[in-house]
């Protein structure tokens, strides 16, 4: 039973939120129903010129409105193009792609740097137990008032305008935050700090990885993560993000 | 109207495969079109031991196509044979395996294995740019090219195509070699060798620095040699380079290609090959036309 969709979806709404970043709600046919936290969809283009998909993460499902909300920023050609699109026009989807976050019913320390801040937003919606709930920013802030519907938020700025002045590991250390286990996405080198952080505490650690996609469903090879054992489907220790991920469990890959 | 279309004494049911590496052997993509409906799975290229591949980024966009430095990362013939041949076992479709090595011994190794396989046709990929032995470096010169594909030839016990690089001066006489090397088709064309530089970070855009170019922008350039090759040999050719669009498939047929084989086109729409075959059908309504085989090498010089 296949459990991904290519589909023509509808934007219902796409604004800017904060400089560069955009918030995009799409309505899907099966798409949402099937989505959970952490996974994402791969968006594509209408210029031809621009021929693969952007993956873009998933940062709300509303099951019932069947849609989706995705939180990009524009990074490039393809997410400008997003970035322009309105209200009633359509575009087309893939998804839902990936594994996604397991919801356990576990006191979590939910972590998101920069863009990785979106997808964190439907698993602190969605998981059980108590949430603390850390986020590091450039300078604007953005999703934190969804994020304060769901946990105590702690927050980071590079310029010192909110919270702790630093990085999100910054803000960590300062709290003192502890818990079962730490999920997060962000660029590589938070992801590798709260990888040393969880193992210092005995926390465990699942990180949602990045990496330039071809296809999206585990066909092409592009975009694969070293692994430390050698993975079932590839024979190899590379792990395919798009497919074995993007979540993983911190121990498990090098990134 | 028929659609069916032989390759060295394989009947496929239509001219409509996948392109190496860009398919793996058919599983992920089965959840987007009916592999029953396609003339041919061709895979991923698989060698006599599993291969790490490149570093990353091994993936670029480019203006109308993209480039790939993924380096032939596949899991080995042990587990392709358990797992892959077997799945594709199940549709009713012609299975082409895709068959790399960093020498001739790896090569003859992969195809005597699949001897007893129930494999159709081989397909020997000469022509990949992305590592460093192996692959292109059999590709370029004739001598070569004449050489692998007798040598390949010694040991298989399925027809053989040779996948020909465009990285080359003369297409001809690459493909003249691999006939007289006793080839029994060709594939043509593997990606043109390119680069992309970031100009914000100053550096390389695939990890391997160097990535083989596909998609539409190439198009035009495997048309020009699909139409040389089939000018300068026998064998069936199956034409493949940036077919987006069933007219992109009419025109490499009528360039002479007895077949073609989609690629970087699913990654863009994982149905591709379906519409495309569809496409294909359409036109030859609207030309009253009844055999597709009327298509192959039908351009007219005047």
């Amino acid at each position: 039973m296949s459990e991904k969709r290519r589909e023509k979806a509808v934007i219902l709404q796409n604004e800017e939120i904060c400089p560069g970043i955009f918030d995009m709600r799409i309505r899907t046919g099966e798409i949402a129903g099937l989505a959970k936290a952490g996974q994402f969809a791969a968006l594509y283009c209408k210029d031809g010129s621009r021929l693969l998909p952007r993956p873009i993460s998933i940062c709300e499902i509303n099951k019932e409105e069947r849609s989706l909300r995705f939180v990009f920023r524009v990074a490039g050609k393809g997410t400008k193009e997003f970035s322009r699109m309105k209200a009633g026009m359509q575009i087309d989807v893939t998804g839902p792609l990936g594994n996604g976050f397991s919801d356990r019913k576990l006191d979590a320390l939910i972590v998101g740097g920069g863009i990785g801040i979106p997808p964190m937003l439907e698993l602190s919606k969605q998981l059980g137990g108590k949430k603390q709930i850390a986020l590091g920013y450039r300078d604007a802030l953005f999703l934190y008032e969804d994020f304060k519907k769901y946990g105590d938020v702690y927050i980071a700025t590079e310029d010192g305008s909110s919270g702790t002045k630093g990085n999100v590991l910054d803000a960590i250390r300062e709290n003192g935050l502890t818990a079962d286990v730490i999920y997060a996405c962000g660029p590589a080198p938070m992801l590798r700090a709260l990888k040393a952080y969880a193992a210092e505490h005995k926390m465990e650690c699942y990180v949602s990885l990045e990496e330039r996609m071809a296809c999206g469903i585990g066909a092409c090879l592009g975009c694969v993560c070293k692994s430390k054992e050698a993975d079932a489907h590839t024979n190899v220790k590379n792990k395919r993000i798009c497919k074995e991920g993007p979540v993983f469990a911190a121990k498990e890959v090098e990134f | 109207m028929n659609l069916a279309v032989n390759i060295a004494g394989v009947t496929l049911k239509n001219p409509v495969m996948t392109a190496s590496g860009t398919f793996g052997s058919g599983e992920e993509f089965s959840e987007f079109v009916d592999l029953n409906r396609l003339g041919a799975v061709v895979t991923k290229g698989v060698a006599n031991i599993p291969w790490e591949g490149n570093p990353v980024p091994r993936v670029a966009e480019v203006y109308g196509g993209m480039l790939n430095a993924v380096g032939l990362q596949n899991p080995g013939i042990d587990l392709f044979m358990k797992r892959d041949i077997p799945f594709l076992k199940k549709y009713d479709t012609k299975i082409i395996v895709n068959v790399c090595g960093k020498s001739a011994k790896d090569y003859c190794e992969v195809v005597e294995r699949l001897a007893d396989e129930p494999v159709d046709l081989l397909e020997i990929n000469i022509s990949c740019p992305n590592v460093k032995e192996g692959g292109i470096a059999f590709g370029q010169e004739a001598k070569s090219v004449e050489f692998i594909t007798k040598e390949v030839k010694r040991y298989a016990a399925q027809p053989v195509i040779m996948k020909l690089s465009p990285n080359v001066t003369d297409i001809a006489e690459m493909a003249k070699a691999a006939e007289a090397g006793g080839a029994d088709a060709l594939s043509l064309i593997n990606t043109l060798t390119g680069m992309k530089i970031d100009i914000q970070r100053r550096k390389f855009a695939l990890a391997n620095k160097t990535g083989g170019l596909s998609g539409p922008a190439i198009h035009p350039v495997a048309v020009r040699m699909v139409y040389q090759a089939a000018l300068a040999v026998k064998l069936p050719i199956i034409g493949m380079g940036g077919i987006l669009t069933a007219e992109d498939a009419i025109e490499m047929m009528l360039a002479g290609a007895s077949a073609v084989s989609v690629g970087t086109a699913n990654f863009r729409n994982p149905a591709a090959t379906a519409e495309i075959l569809e496409g294909i059908r359409s036109y030859m309504e609207e030309q009253g036309i009844s055999d597709v085989k009327e298509l192959v090498g039908a351009v007219e010089d005047k």
